[in-house]
């Protein structure tokens, strides 16, 4: 393959990945933003999510579509409710404190993942996908009679991650018309601008923090669910998106939600681009570096606001 | 008595303790005890920071590895002997925490937790990529001739478990005056009221940096003498759950005393030793300590005991 369709293909798979990634960093961003907590576990909601969805289409029999639809529904609605359930008998407990809900959130890490080695075990497990069209793609080439199109040898995206991208695409719509345009929305702002003042007025402020800590865990299982088709069920799974969805909040200004999709988008594209054609562990270094230079001399972020 | 000499008779008292567990204990047990007493170096490094100088760190591996490769790729590479490497790898522990920390402090709270975890991701990282020399996860086993320190080879468990007390003796002891010092307590100041330490006129920043690079040169000791004593050196020690560790262990124990880290150590050995004989999953065991740790004492061990015997240093 050319250079030029092998750039396409790049993009292409790390759009996939950026659709992922910015479902994933949302809800930690969401977390950050309204309840000030750095939670180091959401990574485990992810991996959580791809195992839930593999349960889950395992007992249902039929045509994978059946089982992947059903499986989108649970898994997000289980883990949400397991989120709730951490805050409730955790983190409230610990009335927020960042320094010590790390570490409470860094144990719940090793509680997940370590459960999962205990039941779903150390193999990697595949989920079939609803479905799967090959899709070649073409390419427009000069050639002695002039423009013409032509098909590339492997340039191809199957119409399976044609679909993430779009489903990830319309959640994230969605989830900006819930925060900007209902009640539920309302209720989060306020209490992400001042939740003292937000409880003053009446705001269910612990109700809030325990529905966005759900929210955001659901979101990260949802991701996952998305992205388990293509790639297997691992109880190890986690730690990767984890950093890179860290890597997006930092770069995106911790808890600006437009801020997220924009750097979710760069580190999606930049991350496929750079492992097409350099070392992905070279990458990988490069970008952490970068990361914690950002936060040491811009630490709101590269689009983040300076403070009012 | 006074307090110093009462911390130190306490200190001396519990280096006696370790000799008495290591004649009367069967070889297993007092085997473990050389193993425990190094990581118990690398948690009092980590409490320096952590307990005494409020600074919670999440990416202490990197210096815990800075010492382990110092010494170790010195020794396997370059064919040094085992004392100059030894020093390199503590000098390498340091040099880093310097670095990172002069870069790290610009943040605080949050920030520096996610800064700290990152520069050590980047470090893992790093040894991976070079594998060629490191032998990336797989690591390598320390040459024998690297071993040997004045014609004594620290591969036999007695003449470990000597080195190892040694090693630990000379840490407590010194780490038992540091905090008692006016540096001790200046940190421990910034801790309490950092904004007020820096009224009265102390440079807090420039007291946190000789913290951290006084706890990463600890931790690349510890690094160092594991290496030196247990012969082998992985990439795996550079990873998340070595951050994590030294963490858990001064919870376990009590953050801000000196005798705390080894305790915290000593339990956790033993819970996750049985742990691992029972399940794959023993890495459970260290994440429900962590929650219930911090839901019901975040004190630890040593700081329940203070509330009972107020001097415990």
């Amino acid at each position: 393959m050319q250079f030029g369709p092998h750039l396409l293909l790049a993009i292409l798979e790390g759009l996939v990945t950026a659709s992922i990634l910015s479902l994933t960093a949302m809800g930690l961003s969401l977390v950050f933003g309204v309840m000030r907590v750095v939670n180091v576990a959401h990574g485990e909601a992810y991996m959580l999510g791809a195992v839930l969805a593999w349960w889950v289409t395992g007992l249902i029999a039929g045509h994978p579509a059946a089982g992947f639809v059903i499986a989108a529904i649970a898994a997000p609605l289980i883990m949400g409710a397991l989120a709730v359930a951490s805050d409730r008998l955790v983190l409230k407990r610990l009335n927020y404190d960042p320094d010590r809900t790390i570490v409470a959130t860094i144990g719940l890490l090793y509680i997940a993942q370590q459960t999962t080695l205990m039941s779903f075990g150390p193999d990697a497990r595949p989920v079939e996908p609803p479905f799967n069209q090959r899709i070649a793609l073409p390419w427009l080439e000069r050639t002695e009679e002039g423009w013409a199109w032509f098909y590339p040898w492997g340039l191809s995206i199957t119409s399976y991650k044609l679909f993430v991208i779009a489903a990830a695409a319309l959640i994230l719509v969605a989830i900006w018309l819930i925060i900007t345009r209902t009640r539920a929305g309302l209720l989060m702002r306020a209490t992400q601008q001042d939740s003292e003042t937000a409880q003053a007025f009446g705001i269910p402020v612990g109700t809030v923090y325990s529905v966005v800590f759900g929210i955001g865990a659901a979101l990260a299982a949802l991701g996952a669910v998305l992205v388990v088709p293509i790639q297997q069920a691992h109880y190890l799974m986690g730690g990767e998106p984890l950093l890179l969805s860290f890597i997006v909040v930092i770069i995106g200004g911790l808890g600006s939600l437009p801020g997220t999709v924009i750097a979710a988008l760069l580190i999606g594209l930049s991350d496929g681009i750079i492992s097409v054609f350099f070392s992905p562990t070279l990458a990988k270094i490069i970008a952490t570096l970068l990361v914690a230079m950002v936060l040491v001399f811009r630490p709101r972020g590269l689009l983040g606001k300076a403070p009012a | 008595m006074s307090e110093r000499l009462r911390t130190d008779a306490l200190h001396l008292g519990v280096i006696a303790l370790l000799v008495v567990l290591f004649l009367t204990l069967p070889t297993y047990y007092a085997g473990n005890l050389s193993r425990i007493m190094v990581l118990a170096i690398y948690a009092i490094g980590y409490n320096l920071l952590f307990g005494y100088t409020g600074l919670l760190s999440l990416g202490h591996a990197m210096f815990f590895a800075a010492g382990m490769y110092g010494y170790g790729l010195t020794a396997q590479l370059a064919g040094w002997p085992a004392l100059p490497a030894f020093a390199l790898g503590i000098l390498a522990g340091a040099a880093l925490g310097l670095v990172v920390g002069a870069l790290a402090l610009r943040t605080a709270g949050v920030a520096f937790m996610i800064v700290t975890l990152m520069f050590a991701q980047s470090a893992y990282l790093t040894i991976l990529y070079f594998g060629t020399w490191t032998r990336g996860d797989e690591g390598f086993v320390v040459p024998g001739v690297a071993r040997v320190v004045l014609g004594i080879d620290l591969s036999g468990e007695t003449e470990r478990f000597v080195a190892a007390l040694i090693l630990f003796s000379l840490v407590l002891l010194v780490s038992g005056r540091l905090v008692r010092s006016r540096l001790g307590r200046t940190l421990v100041a910034i801790r309490e009221n950092e904004e007020r330490t820096r009224m009265l006129g102390y440079d807090a920043t420039r007291l946190k940096l000789i913290a951290i690079t006084v706890s990463a040169a600890l931790s690349g000791l510890a690094g160092a003498a594991y290496a030196l004593l247990f012969g082998y050196v992985g990439a795996s020690f550079a990873a998340v759950p070595y951050s994590i560790f030294p963490l858990l262990w001064v919870l376990l124990g009590g953050a801000g005393t000196t005798v705390g880290p080894l305790i915290g150590v000593f339990f956790m050995f033993y819970l996750i030793d049985t742990a691992s004989g029972i399940t794959l999953a023993y890495m459970l065991i260290a994440g429900l300590a962590l929650v219930l740790l911090t839901l019901f004492a975040p004190q630890g061990i040593a700081g329940l005991v203070r509330r009972r015997v107020r001097w415990l240093p």
